[in-house]
């Protein structure tokens, strides 16, 4: 790298923990390290510093009883207990509906499942990423165990209307259980299960400042699931395995950072990431908006470079210390373009030049302004490699007259 | 991240000879928009047949800008019959090596480079003619892969995705690449007859790797009860048991899967 300063705008990635969370996090690896099932007052009071984290995650939820929280070590490990554990209750029912959008950890445990004997309707979203409504509405049968659906999308922020959903769902099939993955939403808005038709939600710590390894799931009072991980009693016989006691006290001080500072996101790092948005736009005339949603989360912004490709654009911010992702191809080796940006049939000519920025509360005026200085001079370098240069002409003419 | 040599970072962060020359005597293309990545090559050529220039316009990541960059330092001052005879490993070579999921870029950069020797003499480039597409994802033919196997002395479909992208987005055609692959490395050699149970745990092997996965999608799956000689037993379960088209499964999908996999002589029997 040859430079050493860091513009950190790949929080939909991961975020840096927070200094006060890891304050809160260190007593419990030397100092107090007693197992929280222990008789003794020295293992024992963990289990008291356990559910006092639980209340907060709780109130992180906007979830009615402490009892509906189930610690994980991760989003993905939140995914799977909630969408396994409700399918091995209720095995007369054998179809699933999710979206085209879902995170990979959601997207491959579906397609595995379909091996496994289920059926599987993938419902599709438009050209902004919103969801069509009326393809879930209409898929949902009395064979529907499951309908899973994001809260926000990672690589677009475009939020979901899960509340909607879920009422939509349960007034068409009681029985059909609903699960929300609200790992891109933890943190950027509020989230409120309590008077919703929700039944399960998973989160991930370190997207809102807790560390990497610690996630949670909502789960209803009134939905039953088998465990993923059988074993000790631990998490109300739901998830077998000593408490991570440091990073549950991690996830719950997190957790209630991120709701005091909601305004924040919603005021600042919004601002913030406009002012990006708008920048970027304006001064780079093959900018096209690949995330124009209504309804966004406030911190990300999806915009695709038009016939120049994304790692290439990465590799050359990397050396400005700017990070962030992108959908192209390339940069995963996977050799497939974001499953996410295609359902949503962005053009070739922008889905291979596609970058999200990802801000968070740490992000500064001045980061913005950086960026906003260096990437037209980035674009502008990479366009003249382009071999679609006829192509680029015409996209500046046309700009240049509207 | 990838494990760049200093070499590719030094090519992609300042590419030499960027760009098209307006009277150039050949001309290559290689890859295209929809795939995520494109080369465009151009050669000036003097009379005696010497590269005098070379420029390009590449649509790629880093290590396509960096294969096209050094193939036109590589490719100046030859002689158009020399620079024929330049490869993809070459490339890779002279950059210091590429990671094993960005060798397609070099072989992009050889393509390019015959397509232009090819637009030079006027030559009809035979490549991607419609009946052995074989990826149709990345629309590759099988004569391209078959080439790329050979040269690169590929033994995986992995190593064929790596070097050609094949099979590298829907994955469907990675039968048909196994298939090529075995072909030409002669990966079934006629053997000697096999014991009852290297013949089970064969028969096994092809029913995991090709017959099950694709019943299951049905809901069904089918499982081996016995080897007789050259009668394989085998029960249909799930729903292909109840299926009234299980019979037609077995004959043109089961058996047909089996014989070409193990041996012409088989005979299936339902239990």
């Amino acid at each position: 790298m040859t430079n050493s300063k860091i513009i950190y705008l790949d929080n939909n990635a991961t975020t840096k923990v927070d200094e006060d969370v890891l304050e809160e996090m260190l007593p419990y690896f030397s100092k107090n390290y007693g197992n929280p099932s222990s008789i003794y007052e020295f293992g024992g009071r963990n289990s008291l510093a356990i559910q006092e984290a639980r209340e907060k995650v709780k109130d992180f939820f906007g979830a009615k009883s402490s009892k509906e929280i189930l610690f994980t070590a991760s989003g993905s490990e939140s995914a799977n207990t909630a969408i396994r554990g409700v399918l091995s209750i209720d095995r007369s029912r054998n179809h699933i509906i999710t979206t085209k959008v879902e995170h990979p950890c959601v997207l491959n445990l579906y397609k595995q499942l379909e091996k496994e004997g289920y059926d599987v309707t993938y419902i599709g979203v438009n050209s902004v990423g919103e969801l069509n409504k009326d393809e879930l509405f209409d898929a949902i049968t009395e064979k529907t165990a499951l309908v899973s659906c994001m809260y926000a999308n990672n690589e677009t922020g475009t939020i979901f209307p899960v509340e909607e959903i879920a009422q939509m769902v349960k007034s068409k099939n009681k029985q059909t259980k609903v699960f929300v993955d609200a790992v891109q939403a933890a943190g950027k808005i509020k989230l409120d299960v309590q008077n919703t038709d929700i039944d399960m939600m998973g989160i991930s710590g370190h997207k809102f400042h807790a560390p990497k390894g610690i996630g949670a799931l909502y789960i209803k009072s009134s939905t039953l699931i088998s465990p993923l991980i059988v074993g000790g009693h631990q998490e109300n016989g739901r998830r077998a395995g000593t408490e991570n006691v440091p990073f549950i006290i991690g996830l719950a001080s997190a957790a209630q950072k991120a709701n005091d500072a909601l305004n924040y996101e919603s005021t600042t790092v919004k601002r913030l990431r406009d002012k990006l948005e708008t920048a970027l736009l304006s001064k780079i005339y093959n900018a096209r908006l690949n995330s124009a949603a209504q309804n966004r989360v406030p911190n990300t912004t999806n915009i695709g470079f038009e016939y120049v490709e994304g790692e290439l654009i990465l590799l050359s911010m990397n050396d400005y210390g700017i990070c962030a992702s992108s959908g192209s191809a390339c940069t995963s080796g996977s050799l497939d373009p974001s499953h996410v940006l295609k359902a949503m049939g962005i053009p070739f000519t922008a889905l291979h030049g596609s970058i999200r920025f990802s801000l968070s509360r740490y992000t500064t005026e001045e980061e913005i302004d950086y960026t906003i200085e260096k990437m037209p001079i980035i674009i502008e370098k990479l366009t003249k490699i382009s071999p679609f240069q006829k192509e680029l002409n015409e996209l500046k003419q046309r700009k240049g007259i509207i | 991240m990838w494990n760049y040599t200093d070499k590719v970072i030094d090519h992609y962060t300042n590419p030499r000879n960027v760009g098209s020359i307006e009277d150039a005597d050949a001309i290559g293309e290689a890859g295209s928009l929809s795939c995520g990545d494109m080369l465009k090559l151009y050669l000036k050529v003097d009379k005696n047949g010497i590269i005098t220039d070379a420029k390009f316009q590449t649509f790629g990541c880093g290590s396509a800008v960096a294969s096209s960059s050094i193939l036109t330092e590589m490719v100046i001052g030859k002689h158009i019959d020399e620079a024929r005879k330049i490869t993809n490993k070459q490339i890779v070579d002279a950059l210091g090596g590429l990671p094993p999921e960005k060798m397609h870029c070099s072989v992009m950069g050889h393509e390019a480079l015959e397509a232009a020797i090819a637009n030079y003499y006027n030559e009809e480039l035979t490549i991607n003619t419609n009946e052995d597409i074989i990826c149709h994802c990345f629309d590759i033919s099988k004569s391209f892969l078959e080439n790329e196997i050979k040269t690169n002395n590929l033994k995986t479909i992995e190593d064929v995705t790596n070097y050609t992208k094949a099979g590298g987005a829907c994955g469907r055609c990675k039968g048909k690449i196994q298939n090529i692959l075995d072909e030409i490395n002669n990966a079934a050699p006629k053997e000697e007859k096999l014991t009852k149970t290297q013949m089970i745990i064969k028969i096994n092997n092809v029913i995991e790797k090709y017959i099950s996965n694709e019943l299951r999608k049905d809901g069904g799956d089918i499982e081996l009860i016995d080897v007789d000689d050259n009668k394989i037993k085998v029960k249909l379960t799930g729903r292909c048991q109840a299926c009234n088209r299980s019979q037609l499964t077995l004959t043109h999908f089961v058996e047909a899967t089996l014989k070409e996999h193990i041996d012409e002589n088989i005979e299936i029997i339902q239990v």
